[in-house]
């Protein structure tokens, strides 16, 4: 499989493309911004998200069983999975039970990461994804490339193109009112025939057993209350305590995603209506083996609001798709390797270690500093390729003797003065969609001494 | 199955770390708003809704009766003692649904939303499906925030609830802001 830097290459290809994506989603990050700026609590509000999530997951077998309890008391019915395969099974089973086929899936990363749209179209079930981005993509046959903005990596002129070949809009009509306009009926005649609703799960209350799922553009809800079937797939690190928590989260979640104070609709949902079945899947997935690693382990306590992605330097400019995997950016750099750290070695590479994503996370994930510890962890276990390997230890050959150390830069200078030939080719990785910077005159060190002499 | 729970449940035990507290939730680090009606009015209009204020109840009652003599098809739930009204139980009747007016329960000055629930909405599916959602709240139960939402709240004793903030809405294809995705196009909150 392609690495990273690899899959990025392909996406910095069309320059005004990538400057698009880099300055939309920093948009985004200054709407967060904005939105975060005007809360003076935003502080202690995210502490307080911490603490609770910490707390959870240190008490989180006990809430899982009392979330279950208070579940099957309200009428669901709960299934566990410990993995992939067994959450897709569930999941089918429930379809094939019910003799049904018309099915409308509202977001859910979980139900991405378990391929389970790929899993049911295999065994002959359509699935429609119901929110805008997704479904755009979907037509497409491509992944979402965000977790909030599953089609950020499109211009309005490709989801026109895609819809006038699915939806049969208007040739080159762009605008975005009117495309939305199309989606809206089309998604509707789904809603009003849908049998399942799928739907991913926000938030899940162990006191109450309710599970809260939030969208802006009402389509979970417009899938669960018109389908006979509600089947909400989630992670065993969704849970909290108790319901009063949910304040905290819901007033961190969007406005650390969109900057907007709360999303549309944050539906809770207790009960089935009558004659409605309502199921929730709880799955592993890695989650308990994460739990189980002190350093990685907080990484858990994510809710998925993607202010990381919007200010990473290198997701930016790199794209959803360079990180092969359901959850990219920051998180799901530090995330993958627990779960697959032969498959997403490269992932902790992918980071400038600037440390943005730490400060903006509202669950204040140390995500910087597990970036770095993964980076020791991968090549403790030899997952580092062998040049990466050999120039690391000649860079710290070199570090590690000053007489060296000046005698290369001196080095380095000249050949870029006098034979720039040498380093501006392809086969140097820095060359590659860059400038060479140019060769300073002098070095610090040079500059330092003379200017220490002229001083004196 | 069950066979997963215990396993699940087994690890969870076992890589979990050692207790820590759940911290204390103190009301008095949090935001207030000198003006709870303007700041909710505000904030709802910022993100699309519109907001209107009525002295008396009864004026929306001319209102209603216009729209349902020009023959679109409206329900009203404002009224709990006008009697049943026979409301359409498939969702593709209830797809042409073009008004419901609705009573709000607990309106949030912080973020322009309001609480309704199973009792206030009778079916689940209507202000999703109606292309335009009118909610009633009154000024007396606007609160600051979320934290004293959940308070006022308290023990959630219903099948189903949500906080609306707004009519229904995306940014899915080039950030551009579409009000009207899925859920209604328009939501007008009366304030009494």
């Amino acid at each position: 499989m392609k690495n990273h830097a690899a899959l990025s290459e392909a996406f910095i290809s069309n320059e005004p493309r990538t400057d698009w994506h880099n300055e939309t989603l920093w948009f985004v990050r200054q709407k967060r911004d904005k939105s975060a700026h005007s809360l003076p609590e935003w502080e202690k509000l995210r502490e307080w998200a911490s603490q609770i999530k910490n707390h959870s997951l240190s008490n989180l077998d006990f809430y899982l069983n009392q979330f279950e309890e208070q579940a099957v008391a309200n009428g669901v019915k709960v299934h566990w999975a410990a993995n992939a395969e067994e959450h897709n099974q569930i999941v089918l089973g429930i379809i094939r039970e019910n003799k049904l086929s018309r099915i409308v899936k509202s977001k859910s990363m979980l139900t991405e990461e378990c391929h389970l749209n790929h899993f049911l179209q295999d065994q002959g079930v359509e699935v429609v994804d119901t929110d805008l981005g997704e479904r755009i993509v979907q037509f497409r046959k491509e992944p979402p490339s965000h977790i909030v903005l599953p089609a950020i990596h499109l211009k309005k002129s490709d989801v026109s193109e895609t819809f006038h070949e699915h939806l049969q809009t208007e040739k080159g009509n762009n605008d975005p009112q009117y495309l939305t306009a199309a989606a809206r009926v089309h998604l509707r005649n789904k809603f009003v025939e849908s049998e399942v609703a799928i739907t991913g799960v926000n938030f899940a209350v162990a006191e109450s057993g309710a599970v809260v799922v939030c969208t802006n553009e009402g389509n979970a809800d417009m899938g669960v209350h018109a389908a006979g079937i509600h089947i909400a797939c989630m992670g065993i690190e969704k849970i909290i305590p108790k319901t009063k928590h949910l304040a905290v989260f819901l007033r961190l979640l969007a406005r650390s995603a969109t900057g907007q104070p709360i999303t549309t609709y944050s539906s809770h949902f207790m009960k089935p209506r009558p004659g409605q079945q309502m199921h929730f899947v709880i799955v592993d997935n890695g989650r308990s083996k994460q739990l189980g690693l002190p350093d990685f382990r907080n990484s858990l306590k994510c809710i998925r609001c993607a202010a990381c992605f919007n200010t990473c330097p290198v997701f930016r400019r790199s794209g959803g798709y360079s990180y092969h995997t359901a959850v990219a950016g920051p998180i799901g750099s530090i995330l993958n390797p627990g779960f697959d750290i032969k498959a997403y070695s490269d992932l902790p590479f992918a980071s400038t270690l600037c440390g943005s994503c730490s400060n903006v996370c509202p669950v204040k994930i140390n995500i910087h500093e597990q970036l770095w510890k993964w980076r020791q962890e991968i090549a403790k276990q030899g997952h580092v390729s062998f040049i990466k390997k050999v120039s690391m230890q000649g860079m710290a050959f070199v570090l590690a003797r000053p007489g060296i150390y000046r005698f290369s830069g001196k080095a380095g200078r000249w050949v870029m003065r006098n034979l720039p030939f040498l380093v501006n080719n392809k086969l140097n990785p820095w060359y590659k969609q860059r400038e060479m910077p140019a060769p300073p005159k002098q070095s610090f060190r040079d500059w330092y001494l003379q200017n220490q002499q002229e001083k004196n | 199955m069950s066979n997963s729970k215990a396993q699940i449940l087994k690890a969870v035990a076992a890589s979990k770390p050692a207790l820590v507290a759940l911290p204390e939730i103190d009301l008095n680090e949090v935001i207030s708003y000198d003006d709870l009606v303007q700041q909710f009015r505000t904030v709802l209009e910022s993100i699309g809704g519109s907001v209107v204020m009525l002295e008396n109840i009864s004026q929306l009652d001319e209102e209603i009766a216009a729209e349902k003599s020009a023959g679109n098809f409206v329900i009203n739930l404002l009224d709990a003692n006008a009697g049943e009204q026979a409301i359409p139980s498939t969702p593709a009747e209830l797809s042409k649904l073009s008004k419901l007016y609705m009573n709000g329960g607990v309106p949030v000055a912080e973020n322009g939303s309001i609480w309704v629930d199973d009792q206030l909405m009778k079916v689940r599916l209507l202000p999703f499906i109606c292309e335009q959602l009118v909610i009633v709240v009154k000024k007396e139960n606007i609160v600051a925030t979320m934290h004293h939402a959940y308070a006022r709240l308290g023990k959630i004793d219903t099948g189903f609830g949500v906080f609306i903030a707004g009519p229904s809405k995306t940014a899915d294809i080039e950030q551009s802001l579409v009000i009207g995705a899925h859920g209604a196009k328009g939501l007008c909150v009366y304030i009494v």
